[in-house]
């Protein structure tokens, strides 16, 4: 940005904390957000910085209201989520949508095309537009950091949230930035404004006429916008585009014309209209849903896009070429090998809850977490994953649709951080609405999957500072679930009894499955296992809960590899042998 | 100088986050541009896991196609298998000789692969070292990943003593000097 003082040659950053990094730089004073990959990682760089508030809030809708209060109070702030944690703060924003901003207030989202670690592929960009909130997308580190800073400054200006989108490849790609100083916003005052900030019917139809006469005027201006560029080439082929694909685009035409949006909602009408009219033939190229193909095509520009390319995943550059020169790009075929599907983690606590259920011939209604690798093979025991929280909701389903015998042989699953998200709520309706049911809160003391965030239950802040740490236990109690046990994950006996007597109970009984997640504990392994081959019978039984440290060796041989095995002995119970040993190491 | 293709294939959790931080480092004190792109998440537990290190003048796209990698660094043999039609005709591949079992394996569904590496070695340049063994020599079995990127720096265009002092500046203070050693074991071979 004109005007500001280099600090520094260019640094290698990945994509999400060069959002962390423009949001220091544009003087925001406050971040929450919920982890979610590929969204986390902005979070745990903003931290880095003592001049931003920042947090982990239970869920996303919390995150993006404190957020919201930030800004309402005159300062800048920044929400950061995933695609579907927008589903969760859809309410919020729908309205703030209206209500507009006093601070700046930027919301990220990352979108998962490809679905490397999410429940669907949604595009966030629809949700933008049903909620007529303008959305930027940078395309490298470099824009990813230079737009978070123009997104604030739009946000003021035309008094609206500015949604900054990214994908799974932008947030986790590195790429070079070059790092300014951080720029002193002063707070704006705070002024009572009862129709703009009281969203009653009245004054929202008022905000509505606003949020309409903003849409435009974004539109109009956005001719303007200097995060728009148009290059010109060759005008056989004219490209529009934008975020990750742009750069796919140049890859693949390097001849081509491109114009490349750095704002996708509501689209600069006239300059799309201006590179439409000089170019030859006009492709489109977006990942996901064909959002600005619709809207161009809408006004009666012929365009070529999703006839000739995916709604699904990721493209390429080499894609390109393919769908639009015809090039057939030498690709050689991928050799038919086992596929290495992601599994718990040896010394998992998860396993050792999943292979009790399993003994019990028990079906779980599952959750958001690591613990969905309960799943798949060896294991199988999870046959439903929907969102977060839903575990204990549509168990509660089940058990009204099917009635009370009908769960007797089902249970919910949900992780502890999962649990406070949304779970908590769902298992007050099971209370208030009279079911009965068992529901297993898989406690590891941390917010596993997304690798290791604080939440209400650990103790610590995302500052890593101590904090109240919510029991679970009495969480549940005060709910009004009276039954509630609290039992070492990796007490298989107990848990085998306890899950028994629960499901044949006419009341909700809650299980506190506790230990902490394996890759939690960095202090080195002192205890292992290994097997006396003497003993050993080869039968595979100690294989049964799916323990990747578990192999059987080309002779029927069973070995524990000792790079792997971190002691949990869960293994052992399941030997009816005698034939594993424990070894202590120094 | 065309943009060289660095891919860095493993099982998550092997360690390809730093080797790619060790990379990446290296790529800007030489002054090119570079663009690096990794896997987080759910597939970081035991799946497989990818890394594209790209450098060069200019570097737009952040991963490497089919058919288009210099080298292919591969923490596990299955996976060296799994992309290597991501190589070049004359690319190298640099193979950690360890056997990790998919699940799929593990459960007896499907069949671990014989004679990988032998496999490999018919049609293209392969360099092999059993880098756990070798790290166990040195005291630290997990050091092994940096034993192999010292292997792969023998077909790559950076002097050894730019490598070390990247690893100098990347690695924890404690662990520089474990992972110089490693270094210079994976150089030597």
């Amino acid at each position: 940005m004109k005007g500001e003082t280099q600090v520094s040659e260019k640094v290698l950053m990945l994509g999400n904390e060069a959002f962390a990094r423009g949001a220091y730089e544009a003087g925001c004073k406050l971040s929450a957000a919920y982890p979610g990959t590929p969204s986390t990682e902005i979070s745990e760089n903003i931290v880095k910085y003592d001049e931003i508030y920042s947090e982990w809030s239970p869920n996303e809708k919390v995150a993006m209201e404190v957020a919201i209060g930030a800004s309402i109070s005159g300062v800048r702030a920044l929400a950061s989520m995933k695609h579907v944690g927008l589903n969760v703060a859809a309410d919020p924003l729908f309205t703030v949508s209206y209500i507009g901003v006093n601070g700046g207030l930027v919301i990220i989202v990352a979108d998962d095309p490809g679905l490397y670690s999410s429940q669907n592929e949604q595009d966030t960009r629809a949700v933008a537009r049903a909620a007529k909130i303008p959305v930027l997308e940078p395309s490298d580190s470099c824009e990813a950091k230079d737009f978070v800073k123009y997104a604030f400054d739009l946000s003021e200006k035309y008094d609206t949230p500015v949604i900054v989108r990214t994908t799974t490849r932008l947030s986790h790609s590195q790429g070079l930035v070059e790092l300014n100083e951080r720029l002193d916003i002063e707070d704006k005052p705070y002024v009572r404004d009862f129709a703009k900030n009281v969203m009653m019917p009245g004054n929202a139809k008022g905000r509505h006429l606003f949020v309409e006469s903003r849409e435009r005027a974004l539109a109009e201006d956005g001719y303007d916008f200097p995060i728009n560029t148009v290059e010109y080439n060759d005008s056989k082929i004219g490209v529009i585009t934008s975020g990750i694909p742009y750069q796919y685009v140049k890859e693949a035409l390097p001849e081509a014309s491109v114009l490349k949006l750095g704002i996708v909602n509501p689209l600069p009408r006239r300059l799309i209209e201006e590179f439409a009219s000089k170019v030859e033939t006009l492709y489109i190229i977006e990942e996901l849903d064909p959002i600005i193909e619709e809207q161009v095509r809408s006004w009666g520009i012929e365009a070529v896009g999703k006839d000739i390319l995916t709604v699904q995943g990721e493209y390429s550059a080499n894609m390109i070429k393919k769908a639009i020169k015809g090039e057939d790009v030498y690709i050689a075929k991928a050799a038919e090998i086992p596929n290495r599907p992601p599994i718990l983690c040896p010394g998992c606590p998860h396993r050792s809850v999943f292979s009790v259920l399993k003994k019990l011939k028990i079906r779980a209604a599952g959750d958001i977490g690591c613990y969905t690798l309960g799943a798949v093979a060896p294991l199988s025991v999870v046959d439903t994953t929907i969102c977060m929280g839903a575990s204990i909701s549509s168990l509660h389903g089940m058990e009204k649709a099917k009635g009370k015998e009908y769960i007797k042989d089902w249970v919910a699953v949900i992780g502890d951080s999962t649990f406070l998200h949304t779970g908590l709520n769902s298992l007050m309706n099971m209370v208030y609405n009279k079911s009965t049911g068992t529901v297993v809160i898989l406690d590891n003391s941390t917010t596993g999957m997304t690798g290791h965030q604080d939440h209400a239950a650990t103790g610590l802040t995302l500052k890593g500072e101590a904090t109240y740490s919510i029991d679970l236990e009495e969480l549940c109690k005060a709910l009004g679930v009276s039954n509630v046990h609290t039992i070492n994950a990796f007490d298989t006996k107990k848990l085998e009894k306890t899950i028994k007597e629960s499901v044949g109970l006419d009341e909700i009984v809650v299980i506190i499955a506790q230990a902490p997640c394996a890759l939690l504990d960095k202090s080195p392994v002192t205890k292992q296992y290994t097997i006396d081959q003497d003993k050993c019978k080869r039968c595979g039984m100690c294989m049964k809960p799916g323990c990747p440290a578990i192999t059987k060796k080309e002779d029927g041989s069973i070995e524990i590899n000792d790079t792997m095995c971190n002691g949990c002995g869960l293994c052992v119970e399941f030997c009816k042998f005698d034939a594993i040993k424990s070894v202590k190491l120094k | 100088m065309d943009t060289k293709n660095i891919m860095i294939v493993g099982v998550g959790g092997q360690g390809t986050l730093l080797t790619s931080r060790i990379l990446g480092g290296l790529t800007i004190q030489a002054g090119y541009d570079v663009k690096l792109s990794e896997v987080h998440g759910m597939a970081q537990r035991g799946g497989s896991v990818v890394t594209f290190v790209r450098y060069g003048k200019k570097v737009n796209e952040p991963i490497v196609e089919e058919g288009q990698a210099d080298v292919l660094i591969a923490f596990e043999k299955l996976e060296a298998l799994r992309y290597v039609h991501f190589l070049k005709k004359d690319g190298a591949i640099v193979v950690n000789d360890q056997r990790i079992d998919p699940m799929p394996v593990v459960i007896g569904a499907e069949k671990y692969p014989e004679n990988i590496i032998e496999d490999l070695a018919k049609d293209h340049r392969v360099f092999r070292v059993d880098a756990i063994d070798e790290a166990k020599k040195l005291g630290n079995s997990r050091v092994f990943n940096v034993i192999v990127l010292g292997l792969a720096a023998q077909h790559m265009d950076f002097t050894k003593e730019e490598w070390l002092s990247v690893i100098e500046k990347t690695v924890p203070a404690k662990t520089v000097e474990i992972n110089k050693k490693a270094f210079e074991i994976g150089y030597n071979l």
